[in-house]
């Protein structure tokens, strides 16, 4: 059985964009050993750290899909985590989530959707119908923050 | 290091303090010299469920932000009015954020 992953990995400034590509190859290599697969890969490139890492005040951070088993994430991880450009990383099971947050999503479009059929209308809400909603009472906010302050 | 520990608890988050709010507020509507000031108190609205966000996810730091203030810690559901099952999620989604240092643990 498969299962999907993201992993997040926090790369050091110092690093030269090959050696982030190599990393990424590098991981490549262990999940095609494993029998799992790289979906996707998203670079979201120099970031200023929340907090310093040892000397570090940025970094690079890196984001894999990966499709495959339990095995290939620990290997991955154990890899990681001898990696010496490598500061953090994070794995993370996501598939159950997803599936979870596809059901809420499609039974929530279908209850409106069969609601507002038995109320005479078209299935689909027109752009700009509907209620004001959501954001009308926005307007004091200070009565909650002041009691944060006290 | 399996990602943020979804399942370590911390205390009574929300539900300790709810009781106080309320006596706080009749405190509030009633003190100050005996001078009757009507408190407004606007209903809280659980952020999540108003704008039906399904995915409360550690990357989206835009997201996250308004829940970790000045001293970056994570707000409690007495004050945001966020509803249970979404400040769980929301717990979650700060602290695997806070491992990858895109929030604060702290601020000095």
């Amino acid at each position: 059985m498969t299962r999907k992953y993201e992993l997040v990995y926090l790369v050091s400034p110092d690093a030269t964009d090959p050696q982030i590509a190599d990393l990424h190859t590098q991981v490549e290599a262990i999940a095609q050993r494993l029998g799992g697969t790289i979906e996707k890969t998203d670079n979201w490139g120099r970031r200023k750290l929340a907090y310093e890492i040892g000397p570090h005040k940025e970094g690079t951070y890196v984001v894999e899909y990966i499709d495959g088993g339990g095995e290939l994430m620990k290997e991955i991880d154990r890899r990681l985590k001898v990696t010496d450009l490598i500061i953090r990383h994070l794995v993370v099971r996501v598939d159950e989530e997803q599936t979870v947050i596809e059901r809420t999503r499609g039974q929530r479009t279908e209850t409106s959707r069969r609601r507002r059929i038995a109320r005479g209308l078209p299935p689909d809400r027109a752009p700009g119908e509907g209620q004001r909603g959501e954001v009308e009472d926005d307007r004091d906010d200070r009565f909650d923050m002041s009691e944060v302050e006290r | 290091m399996n990602g943020g520990g979804g399942k370590r608890s911390f205390g009574s988050g929300g539900g300790g303090g709810r009781g106080k709010t309320g006596a706080r507020g009749a405190a509030g509507a009633a003190g100050k010299d005996g001078q009757r000031r009507p408190m407004f108190r606007r209903r809280k609205i659980c952020k999540f469920c108003a704008e039906k966000i399904d995915d409360i996810n550690y990357k989206d730091t835009k997201l996250l932000m308004p829940f970790v203030p000045e001293r970056a810690k994570i707000m409690p559901r007495r004050i945001s009015g966020t509803c249970a099952m979404h400040q769980r999620k929301l717990r979650t989604a700060i602290m695997r954020a806070r491992q990858l240092a895109l929030l604060p643990y702290t601020a000095e």
